[in-house]
C-alpha cells in the first residue's frame, strides 16, 4: 500500500516570504513531489487552528504552516503569534492522538528556495510509512 | 442569483504546457459547479490574451474570473486592471499559480495537471466569495518630519524644503551636525569636515521652510501615513535664543566644571556652554544635571553677569504637537561603550582613544588646537599603534558585524598622524582591508606608499602600561611572528552602534530592527530606504554603518520617497482590511490585544477598525474565538472552500 500512496499535503504559506520562497524554488526550477497544494494567507498570524483542524478534517495528510523568519514578519510581530499557537496545536493534534510528523511548522525566506524544496521533500518522506491520515478525516 | 464565474489557463509557452496538460486543466475547470466558461490560450499575458479575458467577461455576462498562469507577484495587477477595463471590479478576478508552484517544479506530467486543476479550483472557490472593494482614499498632511540632525539628516530636511514642502528637523542636542561635525578632515579627499558641514548647517537654520527644534526629542507619533501626529518634547535651555550675545561672560563665572561631550571626555566646559564655536542654533545652554540649582540663592551667577538678560530660570519644558504626512528617522550611531573593551585597556589607560577622540585631537578646533598630543603627559607620541575591529567581526564577544567605515577612517588617521608628526611611526592591525569605494583604495595605498605607515595582519593579544608606554603585543599572522610594540599612544577603531535610545524609538515609531540594533530597512535590496511601516524612511547611520556619502546618498533618498508621498493630495490604501460582524462580536477585545498596528479599538463593547491603519495582516482574525472578525476577501469560508478544492473534494 505505501507504495503507490501518494499523501496530501496542504501548505499554508504567508504571502511576503514563505509565498515568494516556493515561488522562488520555481524561478530556479528545483524539483520536489507534487503533493503540496500551497495557500497564500497575507501573514502566518493570519492561519487559524481551525484551517488545520479543517484540513485534517477533510482529509489532508499532512499540514505545512509556514511564515518569515522570527524577527522578519513583514507584519512586525505576526509570525510571533503563529508560533504560540501553533505550538499550541501541535500539542492538541498529539494529544487527539495525530502523529506528530503529520503537522509542520516552518521559517522560510524570501531567498530559501532550496530550503522550501528541502522541507517539502522530506515532510513527502515523512509521511509515506505512515499511510493515510484517517484519525481526523470525516466521511464527506 | 448564481454567480458566474470564467476560467483562462495559459501555457505560457511551454512553460506550462511543457508539464501541464492545459486543455485538461480547462476541460476539468468547466465541469466545476459555478464556472461558466473555461479556456485556455497560448499567452493569456499577451494583448489578446487578456482581450479574450475583456471579451468573455462581457460577452457571457461574466461575475468573476481565474487566470491560472505565474505567480501573482508578476500577472496580478495585469489582468486585475483586465477584469476592470471589462466593467467588474478589480477583486473579481484572481490568479491560480500553476507555473511556479507546478509546472516548473514538477515532471510528471500527469500529476502536475491534478496538482494545477486543483490549485485553479482553489483560485476559483476564493474569487466566488471575493468582495468587490475600491481602494481607501485619504487626505495627506503636506509636511515632513525628521529625527536626527546629522549629516542624513540635515541633508534629508534640505532636500524636502527646497521641494517646497515644510519640514520639522527635531535634534535632541543643543545643536545640530551630528557626529561629522566632530571630525577633523574626511576621507578620501581630505576636506575639512566642519567646512564643508557648517554652510548646510546655517542653511537649515535659516530655511524658510524647515522648523528647526533642537534639544528635542518626540515623545510619541500616532497615525498612520499621510497623517502622522508627533508629540515633541522640547527641553528647556534656559536661555533665550534670541537675546544671546554670544558674549561668552557666563561661562566664565560658572563655577560648575562638567565633562565637554564635544571632545569626548578629552576636555571639560562649565554647565552654561556652548556646545562648539559654529553651533546651530548659535546660542548657549544651560545644563540643568551640572547646575546646582535654578534660583539665584543656588547660584545664580550667569544671570548676573548676562547683560541682555537672556537667561531665564524659569523656563520649563514644553510638549509641541505638529502634523506630518512623512517621517524620516535619521538618529546616526554612537561608538560601542568602552566597558566592552576593556580588554584593550579602552577607559582604562589614558592613552587609549577610540577614533572619535582623535578626530577631536586632529582638528584644529579641539583641544589641543590640532597638535597631537597624549592625554596623559601632553607629549607628542612618536609611535602610535592604531587596531581596526576593535568590537568589530567578533560574533563571540561582540559586534557580529562589520562596521564598514574603520578601513578608512584608520588609514586617514595614520595619515594625517604623519602629516602632523612627520618623525613619527604609525603601525595598522588589521582583519582585512576593505576600501571599496571612489578613490578609496587609492587612499589607503597612499598611506603606505607616501607615509610608511606599517599595516600588521593579526590580532592584537595584549595591550598593558608599563613606564609611561602601552605595551601591545600581537602576531603578524602573515609573518607568522610575534610583534611587540612600545606605543605611545593606541587608537580603537570601535565598532559603530545604533544611537543610543534607538530601540525605544523604533518602537513609538513601530518600526523593525534588525538584529544588531539598526532599523531595519523594507526589503534588503530593492527598498533600502523604506522602512516596513509605511510613511516612514531610513536614512544615515541609523540604518547600518555608512560613510558620510552613502549617508548623504540615503538621505536624498529618503527624501525623494517622502516627497512622494507630500506631492499628493489624497493616499489609496488597500481596501482588504478587517472587518467585524457586529453581532458576533462579544467585546472581549483579545484582538485589540494581538493587532501590530493598533488598528482596532472597542467602542460601545463592540471592537471597530480603523481602515487606515488596518494592514490586513489577518492576525485578529485568528485570534478571534467567534470568527467575528475577518480580513475582507480572506475570510474562514473562503479558506475552507480552499481547503476543500486543494484536497480534491
Ligand atoms: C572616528 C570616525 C571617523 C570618521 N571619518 C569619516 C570620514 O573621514 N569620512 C566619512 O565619509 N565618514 C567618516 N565617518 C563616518 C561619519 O561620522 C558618518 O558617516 C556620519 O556621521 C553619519 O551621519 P548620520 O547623520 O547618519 O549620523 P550622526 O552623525 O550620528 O547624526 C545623528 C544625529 O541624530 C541625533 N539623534 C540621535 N537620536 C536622536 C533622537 N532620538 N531624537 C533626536 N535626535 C537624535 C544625534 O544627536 C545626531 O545629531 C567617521 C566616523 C568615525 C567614528
Ligand atoms: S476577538 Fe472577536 S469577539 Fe473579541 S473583540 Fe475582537 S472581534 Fe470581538
Ligand atoms: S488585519 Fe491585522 S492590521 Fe488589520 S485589524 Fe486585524 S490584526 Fe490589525
Ligand atoms: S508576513 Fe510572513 S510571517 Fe508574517
Amino acid at each position: 500500500m505505501a507504495e503507490n500512496f501518494e499523501p496530501r499535503i496542504i501548505a499554508f504559506l504567508c504571502k511576503w516570504c514563505s509565498s515568494a520562497g516556493s515561488d522562488l524554488a520555481g524561478v530556479s526550477r528545483m524539483q520536489y513531489p507534487p503533493n503540496v497544494i500551497p495557500i497564500t494567507v497575507m501573514c502566518s498570524g493570519s492561519i487559524s487552528p481551525l484551517y488545520i483542524f479543517d484540513a485534517f478534517n477533510k482529509g489532508a495528510d499532512g499540514v505545512l504552516v509556514s511564515g518569515c523568519h522570527p524577527g522578519d514578519c513583514h507584519y512586525i510581530k505576526g509570525n510571533y503569534y503563529a508560533r504560540r499557537r501553533i505550538a499550541l496545536v501541535k500539542k492538541l493534534l498529539e494529544f487527539i492522538g495525530l502523529e506528530p510528523e503529520r503537522f509542520q511548522m516552518s521559517w522560510v525566506s524570501a531567498a530559501e528556495g532550496t530550503k522550501y524544496t528541502q522541507i517539502i521533500s522530506d515532510f513527502v518522506d515523512a509521511l509515506i510509512p505512515l499511510g493515510p491520515q484517517t484519525k481526523l478525516r470525516r466521511n464527506l | 442569483m448564481k454567480k458566474k464565474t470564467g476560467v483562462f489557463v495559459c501555457h505560457c509557452g511551454i512553460n506550462i504546457a511543457g508539464t501541464v496538460d492545459v486543455k485538461k486543466v480547462a476541460e476539468e475547470l468547466a465541469k466545476h459547479p459555478g464556472v461558466d466558461l473555461s479556456e485556455d490560450y497560448v499567452y493569456m499575458c499577451s494583448d489578446p490574451g487578456q482581450n479574450m479575458v475583456i471579451e468573455a467577461i462581457k460577452e457571457k455576462k461574466l461575475d468573476n474570473v481565474v487566470v491560472a498562469c505565474c505567480s501573482p507577484t508578476l500577472h496580478e495587477t495585469t489582468f486585475r486592471n483586465a477584469a476592470k477595463a471589462a466593467g467588474i471590479n478589480n477583486f473579481q478576478c484572481e490568479i491560480a499559480n500553476i507555473r511556479e508552484q507546478c509546472s516548473w517544479v514538477h515532471k510528471d506530467m500527469s500529476k502536475a495537471t491534478l496538482k494545477a486543476t486543483k490549485i485553479t479550483k482553489s483560485a476559483v472557490e476564493k474569487v466566488r466569495q471575493n468582495e468587490s472593494l475600491e481602494p481607501i482614499s485619504i487626505p495627506v498632511t503636506r509636511r515632513a518630519l525628521v529625527i536626527g540632525g546629522g549629516i542624513a539628516g540635515i541633508q534629508a530636511a534640505l532636500d524636502i524644503a527646497n521641494t517646497g514642502y515644510e519640514v520639522i528637523l527635531v535634534e535632541r542636542n543643543p545643536s545640530v551636525g551630528g557626529h561629522m561635525i566632530q571630525l577633523s578632515e574626511t576621507f578620501p579627499t581630505l576636506d575639512c569636515s566642519q567646512c564643508i558641514l557648517s554652510p548646510k548647517m546655517v542653511e537649515v537654520s535659516k530655511h524658510p521652510k524647515i522648523k528647526l527644534m533642537t534639544y528635542s526629542e518626540v515623545q510619541e507619533i500616532s497615525g498612520y501615513v499621510g497623517n502622522f501626529k508627533a508629540k515633541i518634547l522640547q527641553k528647556p535651555s534656559y536661555v533665550d535664543p534670541d537675546k544671546c550675545t554670544l558674549c561668552d561672560e557666563c561661562t566664565k563665572v560658572c563655577p560648575v566644571v562638567m565633562t565637554d561631550e564635544f571632545d569626548l571626555g578629552l576636555t571639560g566646559r562649565k554647565a552654561i556652554y556652548i556646545p562648539f564655536p559654529q553651533a546651530i542654533p548659535a546660542t548657549y545652554t544651560l545644563d540643568i544635571r551640572g547646575c546646582p540649582g535654578l534660583v539665584p540663592i543656588a547660584c545664580g551667577k550667569c544671570a548676573d553677569v548676562c547683560e541682555p538678560e537672556a537667561i531665564d530660570y524659569d523656563m520649563k519644558a514644553e510638549i509641541i504637537e505638529e502634523e506630518v504626512g512623512s517621517i524620516i528617522v535619521a538618529t546616526g550611531y554612537d561608538l560601542y561603550e568602552k566597558e566592552n573593551l576593556s580588554e584593550y585597556g579602552y577607559g582604562k589607560y589614558a592613552d587609549v582613544l577610540d577614533g572619535l577622540q582623535f578626530e577631536r585631537l586632529l582638528s584644529a578646533s579641539g583641544p589641543t588646537q590640532g597638535k597631537i598630543l597624549r592625554p596623559s603627559d601632553h607629549k607628542e607620541p612618536k609611535e602610535v599603534v592604531f587596531i581596526q575591529c576593535a568590537g568589530s567581526r567578533d560574533p563571540e564577544l561582540h559586534c557580529a558585524y562589520c562596521s564598514k567605515i574603520c578601513c578608512m577612517y584608520t588609514a586617514k588617521h595614520a595619515m594625517l598622524y604623519k602629516h602632523h608628526v612627520h618623525d613619527g611611526q604609525a603601525y595598522i592591525f588589521y582583519i582585512d582591508i576593505r576600501s571599496g569605494g571612489k578613490g578609496y583604495e587609492e587612499f589607503v595605498q597612499r598611506t603606505v606608499e607616501e607615509d610608511g605607515v606599517v599595516y600588521l595582519r593579526g590580532k592584537v593579544s595584549k595591550i598593558f602600561e608599563d613606564k609611561g608606554k602601552i605595551k601591545v603585543w600581537g602576531v603578524d599572522t602573515l609573518l607568522g611572528k610575534n610583534i611587540e610594540i612600545d606605543a605611545d599612544m593606541v587608537v580603537l577603531a570601535t565598532a559603530m552602534r545604533p544611537s543610543e535610545g534607538a530601540s525605544e524609538l523604533a518602537k513609538k515609531l513601530k518600526i523593525a530592527m534588525d538584529k544588531d540594533g539598526f532599523l531595519a530597512e523594507a526589503h534588503p535590496k530593492l527598498r533600502p530606504v523604506e522602512s516596513v511601516t509605511s510613511g516612514l524612511f531610513l536614512a544615515g547611520a541609523a540604518q547600518a554603518p555608512k560613510d558620510i556619502p552613502e549617508a548623504v546618498a540615503q538621505a536624498s533618498g529618503a527624501a525623494a520617497k517622502a516627497i512622494t508621498i507630500l506631492s499628493q493630495e489624497r493616499l489609496f490604501h488597500s481596501p482588504t482590511v478587517a472587518k467585524v460582524t457586529l453581532n458576533l462580536c462579544t467585546g472581549c477585545g483579545m484582538c485589540v490585544d494581538v493587532c501590530p498596528y493598533d488598528a482596532l479599538s472597542l467602542k460601545d463593547g463592540k471592537v471597530e477598525v480603523n481602515e487606515v491603519l488596518c494592514e490586513g495582516c489577518g492576525t485578529c482574525q485568528a485570534t478571534c474565538l467567534r470568527a467575528a472578525i475577518n480580513v475582507k476577501n480572506t475570510t474562514p469560508s473562503q479558506v475552507h472552500e480552499m481547503i476543500r478544492a486543494s484536497l480534491g473534494g
